[in-house]
């Protein structure tokens, strides 16, 4: 069976295979080649070497751009996680309502990052009204909102994962745990966290690499308001690549370097917590 | 048993692939034959209307002809004409327009494909600069002869390689019943009578601090209508008024014929009529209906409602906005109570100034199109500012103050601003150019803009604003 299916293997793969190298490998590949050439159109391209690169590392707003970003996915991974975690928590309690609570709480992700965006525009300028101000006021307002906006979005969805990971912890480790008399806080930090590690690694990659590749949400919130102190390094790409005529080139060499950061954190977080993960 | 599994497994995946590849392949056979039925329609009806003309034709077919539409606003009546002429002549005109404020993206991203634009539109030198490997020479054409001015085609060289189709004008648009309803005041501080008196900076703003004053009485929220600076909504700031003080600056240059020319050369500015730049933004936002740090959520629309609704008596922005102001839910601007005034900011012997006029709308034919598709689209922009079926869209639907000799007297639009534009053109002030045809970037304007939010907002003062207008002019011409 097993030496049929290995047979039969490069038939059954061959239409994602299709799909994948024409709406993604392709892509990425002709992005690559295209960070070192200056165009305007991506059929028109001129070699120009390294010097893409070199004006985008000495952009300033690149710089501000990915400290913002890097500020921003500490901030929002944290708050994401212990919040979504202490749901979960919650939420594997038997209390009335669970499945109702848990609905609620994961609807937030099923709205568009464009439409919480400018939702949340409302709301946040609506309350800044009192006060005479609006979200572009100070840079600051901007990153709070963002923040506010990511876990109102991503907590459902962590939620859910850590339901299905606490849900999955052996009823009779728990039992044990408590006729040896461990309390609550006991239970949770000897018992609980280290057997979710599987979620933990999951829920992390997932909001730090969505923190990192935030993009309409920014867009429809600040859109880098003001004077793009609040931009993101999406945004930031965008931006170069529409902005201005002439730096698609240097837009482009932006993205392979954001690709790069992305991947990079993403492999080391994914390493980190693998090594913390036990078998249960 | 096990070979035809085998060869059913085999025999699946291959239909599997196959319809996968059909469903692409069939959308394309349905518009072809579609496409060949519109063809044999139209040599039908050539042969009806002349011989010849069919005759030249079969050397190469053209069925379709592409234009990139940069007004949103009027996409709706383009479909209308597109229709008429594939009528008229057979030709399809597929009409694509691009969401406001995303022309270029669309643009590079359209022109890119296997069927890209064959008329599309260039905002001026600037913008020829970035798109003249596709730029047709348009030197030849009769589009290019009918231009009543031709000193306001988009030239390089000897060719010629953009055509202005509409001009526009731009100002303080007030609600003249407001006016009036101030000028019969009986406590107002002011002795000026009527709009005619108002031709300086100082007038103006002694006029509009009174109104500010007295704005229960005048049933208003503030005498200008909100300065929009939401992102993607400055550019009536960071465009249009910073014209005017750069418009100065490069006419003082005398070493070159008009202020754009100037304007393309100069690698650094002075901003030396920051001053009166500051002037007139001051008084928009001292005396609008909208506190300060609020502002930075204003959009456009917000300030052409409140401007319809009476809540405003003055907005700056130009002839376009009229079908706007007319389209909001319970208008109260009567068009004959909507009039322009020129943006004074206190410069010396402003009182010969006029409206802004100019025009930032340059056809250009993709040079990278077969020739027989790139005649088409001359032929098809020919028909829309010569026959009288174009010349009734242009005129009534588009509203264009087209730069066209082929326009009779009687063939000038109705709408009240438009006419007030040809009114001011024709008084004895002085136009000023779009001198923003020649600033060197959009960034360079989003810098101006931002810069212009924190101002308001209290969060960088006007010296850091005029460092910023400088230094990102410098940075962005270098670029």
């Amino acid at each position: 069976m097993v030496r049929q299916n290995k047979k039969y293997f490069p038939i059954f793969v061959l239409p994602t295979l299709i799909a994948f190298t024409v709406a993604f490998f392709i892509p990425f590949l002709l992005g690559i080649v295209l960070s070192f050439t200056k165009f305007t159109t991506v059929i028109d391209a001129q070699w120009v070497g390294l010097r893409n690169y070199m004006e985008a590392f000495s952009s300033k707003e690149f710089t501000n751009a990915l400290w913002f970003t890097v500020k921003f996915a500490i901030v929002s991974v944290i708050t994401v996680n212990v919040f979504a975690f202490l749901l979960a928590l919650l939420l594997t309690r038997k209390i009335k309502g669970t499945n109702l609570f848990r609905t609620v709480f994961f609807m937030p992700n099923l709205i568009g990052g464009i439409v919480l965006g400018y939702i949340w525009q409302l709301i946040l300028n609506g309350i800044l009204f009192p006060f005479g101000m609006t979200l572009t006021f100070k840079p600051e307002f901007g990153f709070w909102g963002l923040v506010i906006l990511m876990n109102w979005q991503m907590i459902g969805y962590m939620m859910v994962i850590y339901i299905a990971g606490i849900q999955n912890i052996p009823k009779d480790v728990m039992e044990a745990a408590k006729i040896d008399g461990a309390d609550r806080f006991q239970i949770l930090r000897k018992i609980t966290i280290p057997l979710v590690m599987p979620s933990v690694t999951i829920c992390l990659f997932l909001t730090m690499s969505n923190s990192f590749k935030l993009f309409d949400q920014n867009l429809a919130l600040t859109a880098g308001a003001p004077s793009r102190k609040t931009t993101m390094l999406a945004l930031d790409i965008y931006n170069t690549f529409y902005g201005s005529v002439g730096s698609e080139g240097i837009g482009q060499a932006k993205a392979v370097v954001f690709t790069l950061i992305v991947a990079l954190v993403a492999v080391i977080q994914l390493n980190l917590t693998r090594k913390r993960e036990v078998e249960n | 048993m096990k070979k035809s599994s085998k060869l059913l497994a085999i025999l699946l995946t291959l239909v599997m692939v196959a319809s996968a590849l059909t469903a692409c392949g069939g959308e394309k056979k349905a518009k072809e034959t579609t496409q060949q039925k519109e063809s044999t329609k139209t040599e039908e009806k050539k042969e009806e209307t002349s011989n010849d003309q069919s005759a030249s034709n079969e050397e190469e077919k053209v069925d379709e002809i592409y234009y990139l539409n940069f007004k949103p606003e009027i996409a709706e009546v383009y479909n209308q004409i597109a229709a008429d002429y594939e009528a008229e002549t057979g030709i399809k005109v597929k009409v694509v327009t691009a969401a406001s404020g995303t022309y270029e993206q669309t643009l590079k991203s359209e022109v890119a494909k296997s069927d890209p634009p064959t008329i599309f539109q260039i905002n001026g030198p600037v913008g020829y600069e970035s798109w003249k490997d596709y730029c047709l020479d348009l030197k030849d054409t009769k589009l290019y002869s009918y231009l009543s001015d031709k000193s306001l085609a988009v030239t390089s060289g000897d060719g010629v390689y953009g055509i202005p189709y509409v001009v526009e004008g731009y100002g303080i648009i007030y609600n003249n019943a407001i006016m009036e309803k101030y000028f019969a005041l009986p406590d107002k501080a002011t002795d000026i009578t009527s709009m005619e008196k108002v031709n300086n900076f100082a007038t103006l703003k002694a006029v509009v601090e009174d109104m500010t004053a007295h704005a229960d009485a005048l049933e208003i929220k503030g005498v200008f209508a909100s300065t929009s600076l939401g992102a993607g909504e400055q550019w009536r700031w960071q465009t249009h008024l910073a014209n005017m003080p750069l418009y100065y600056e490069f006419k003082d240059n005398t070493a070159y014929d008009n202020s754009i020319l100037a304007g393309l050369a100069a690698n650094e500015i002075e901003f030396k009529y920051a001053d009166n730049y500051r002037n007139i933004f001051d008084l928009y936002v001292n005396n609008s209906s909208t506190q300060k740090g609020l502002l930075g959520s204003k959009t456009v629309n917000d300030s052409m409602a409140e401007f319809a609704l009476g809540q405003a008596a003055m907005v700056q922005n130009g002839n376009w906005a009229w079908s706007q102001i007319n389209g909001v839910d319970g208008n109260v601007v009567a068009a004959e109570d909507i009039k322009f005034l020129p943006i004074y900011t206190g410069v010396t012997g402003e009182e010969k100034q006029g409206l802004c006029v100019g025009t930032e709308n340059y056809f250009a034919i993709n040079s990278k199109v077969s020739p027989a598709k790139q005649q088409a689209s001359i032929d098809f922009l020919e028909w829309l500012f010569s026959s009288e079926k174009g010349k009734d869209y242009v005129t009534n639907q588009l509203g264009f103050i087209a730069p066209f000799t082929t326009f009779e007297e009687d063939e000038k639009p109705v709408d009240p601003l438009a006419r007030e534009v040809l009114a001011w053109m024709e008084k004895d002030v002085e136009s000023v150019t779009w001198t923003f045809a020649a600033f060197p970037s959009e960034d360079f304007k989003n810098y101006f803009g931002d810069a212009l939010l924190e101002y308001v907002q209290g969060g960088k003062t006007w010296d850091e604003v005029v460092t910023i207008v400088k230094d990102s002019w410098k940075s962005e011409r270098a670029k």
